[in-house]
């Protein structure tokens, strides 16, 4: 699909796109621009360098608001998707739910959609319950009509998940949820970089993504919130940057919002990589994207198909995204056999550890497309995953 | 040793573990043993008459080499005072952290004694020794 990542040089092939991407050109050079051309502190603006840095930066969240459909003031940059989640139920929630409120989320909700509504029911006698999987492990409407009550505040899912690939209907279930007044959090790590996403068609609540695994830089990601429940958020760091006076204790301002929730000095290549790297995908088009992944994921699902001793757990699911297990063998000895042929796969329970009791297995191997991946790549895989006795005789 | 029947030794034990059982008697010590870099997870089980092992079993999922290492230490601390155990454990830690170690008292496990070579597999190795290293400090702390 195109040629512009140094790593290609390398001689990987890398379908591990799940856990980080590749970077292009485009986004290594402008962070380099910030280092070596305009490097100074942002909202600071005396000077024209530094003036520059607050115009990337700020610059860089409108990129981000375009390529969702927000305002620009409804994008909060934060460390990542993990940092987000932590955000809204912390800023959010913690605020806004009492004991007995019930919080729904899904067994193939990766560690960090689970953990923080973990310890708001800890902390606060909330319960966090589990809309059941379908029996291709995907998750739709109806299970979630199945344990949704009256107590029900607010349903945090993924887009897509980071191990079955099923695109969920969010906008169906965020129709549903708003008639009953509950609020939705969109877990979009695994989408926004493989799928056109619109936050006002979808009309969730929060949304929040990486920049790493849309070949922006690591310590970057996002936070979308609609703008009248970030009103009601708190910033979860107090300090420089993101108060407007603070003569005593009673007598705090804050910045207006996004700025707000942005206390410190923030990760401005990072911001601004990310800018670069979201236009590099709309250079591409997020539909030529899914349309190519979803391609890819169709050829080597056939290619693997034919192959005996190779079992998967996703087939079906809309995505790039495919789980399997080699009969017999331990999926960190299938990847590790892989490696070295400078195949890049994941093994493991890739952060879904709630998943297992479903797939009756703790451990898969995984294999995540993205835009570099060819056909060639597919059959270089598949060719070395044919022959069992092989990867007994060389995984050691 | 051989490479190819270092390779052997390990397949062996990795498609035909010995002592791979879960074990519910409290007559036996249980610990687990990860790591968490990676995705090896065992149970190990210890069962103790005065200073000797008595028995010893193991169970989980885990790669070839862990399973394998395992299956060989299970075989090879079987029997053995907690002194004797505790000899053979250090001198398998020096081998697999490519220090100096006492080849005799190793057997079959010193199929790992090129294992440091392979930096993603040295955590595999150490797994299940680490559990019986616990398992025995649990029992000398309860005497
Ligand atoms: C579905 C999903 N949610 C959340 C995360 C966490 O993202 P990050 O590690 O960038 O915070 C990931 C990444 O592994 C993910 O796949």
């Amino acid at each position: 699909m195109n040629n512009n990542f140094p790593m290609l040089n390398t001689g990987y092939i890398y379908l591990d796109n799940g856990a980080t991407t590749w970077k292009p050109e485009p986004v290594i050079k402008k962070i380099n621009e910030y280092y070596n051309d305009f490097t100074a502190n942002a909202h600071r603006g005396d000077y024209d360098i530094s003036l520059r840095v607050d115009n990337e930066y700020e610059g860089a969240r409108k990129i981000v608001a375009d390529f969702i459909n927000s305002d620009y003031k409804e994008v909060i940059f934060t460390s990542g998707t993990t940092d987000a989640l932590n955000l809204v139920a912390e800023g959010y929630f913690r605020k806004h739910l009492q004991k007995d409120d019930e919080i729904i989320i899904n067994y193939a909700e990766h560690a960090s959609n689970v953990m923080p509504w973990f310890r708001l029911a800890n902390d606060l006698g909330v319960k966090v319950k589990f809309a059941a999987l379908n029996d291709s492990n995907a998750l739709t409407l109806d299970s979630i009509k199945e344990v949704v009550s009256d107590k029900t505040k607010v349903i945090s899912l993924a887009m897509i998940t980071n191990v079955i690939g099923d695109l969920r209907d969010v906008k169906e279930i965020v129709k549903f949820a708003h008639e009953r007044g509950i609020k939705v959090v969109v877990d979009g790590a695994q989408s926004v970089p493989h799928i056109k996403t619109d936050v006002k068609d979808l009309d969730c609540d929060f949304l929040a993504f990486s920049g790493h695994k849309m070949c922006g830089p690591t310590g970057i990601g996002v936070l979308y919130g609609k703008y009248e429940l970030l009103e009601e958020m708190e910033p979860r760091n107090l300090g420089g940057g993101m108060n407007a006076s603070f003569d005593s204790p009673e007598e705090i301002e804050l910045k207006s919002i996004p700025t707000r929730f942005e206390a410190g000095t923030p990760n401005i290549e990072g911001a601004i990589g990310l800018g670069a790297a979201i236009k590099y995908l709309e250079s591409i088009g997020m539909d030529n994207i899914q349309k190519h992944e979803v391609g890819l994921k169709k050829y080597l699902v056939d290619e693997l198909s034919k192959i005996e001793h190779i079992k998967m757990y996703n087939k079906d699911t809309i995505s790039g995204t495919v789980v399997f297990n080699v009969d017999g063998i331990f999926s960190q000895d299938v990847a590790i056999y892989l490696s070295k042929y400078k195949i890049c796969v994941r093994a493991g329970n890739h952060c879904a550890k709630l998943l297992k009791n479903k797939l009756g297995t703790d451990n898969t191997v995984r294999v995540s497309i993205y835009i570099y991946n060819t056909k060639e790549d597919v059959d270089k895989l598949v060719s070395l995953l044919q022959d069992k006795n092989k990867i007994l005789n060389e995984m050691l | 040793m051989d490479s190819e029947i270092k390779k052997a030794i390990i397949m062996e034990h990795y498609s035909n573990p010995h002592n791979r059982e879960e074990i519910h008697d409290d007559n036996y010590i249980k610990v687990n043993s990860k790591s968490e870099t990676c995705i090896d997870n065992l149970d190990i089980y210890l069962k103790m008459n005065g200073d000797v092992i008595e028995d010893l079993k193991f169970y989980g999922e885990a790669c070839a080499i862990s399973t394998s290492a395992a299956s060989i230490m299970t075989e090879l601390l079987k029997g053995k005072t907690i002194t004797e155990a505790n000899n053979i454990i250090s001198n398998y830690d020096n081998m697999v952290l490519e220090k100096d170690y006492d080849k005799d008292c190793l057997g079959d496990a010193l199929c790992y004694d090129e294992i440091y070579k392979q930096t993603n597999r040295i955590n595999c190795a150490l797994i299940p020794w680490r559990g019986i290293k616990k398992a025995l400090d649990q029992y000398e702390e309860k005497k």
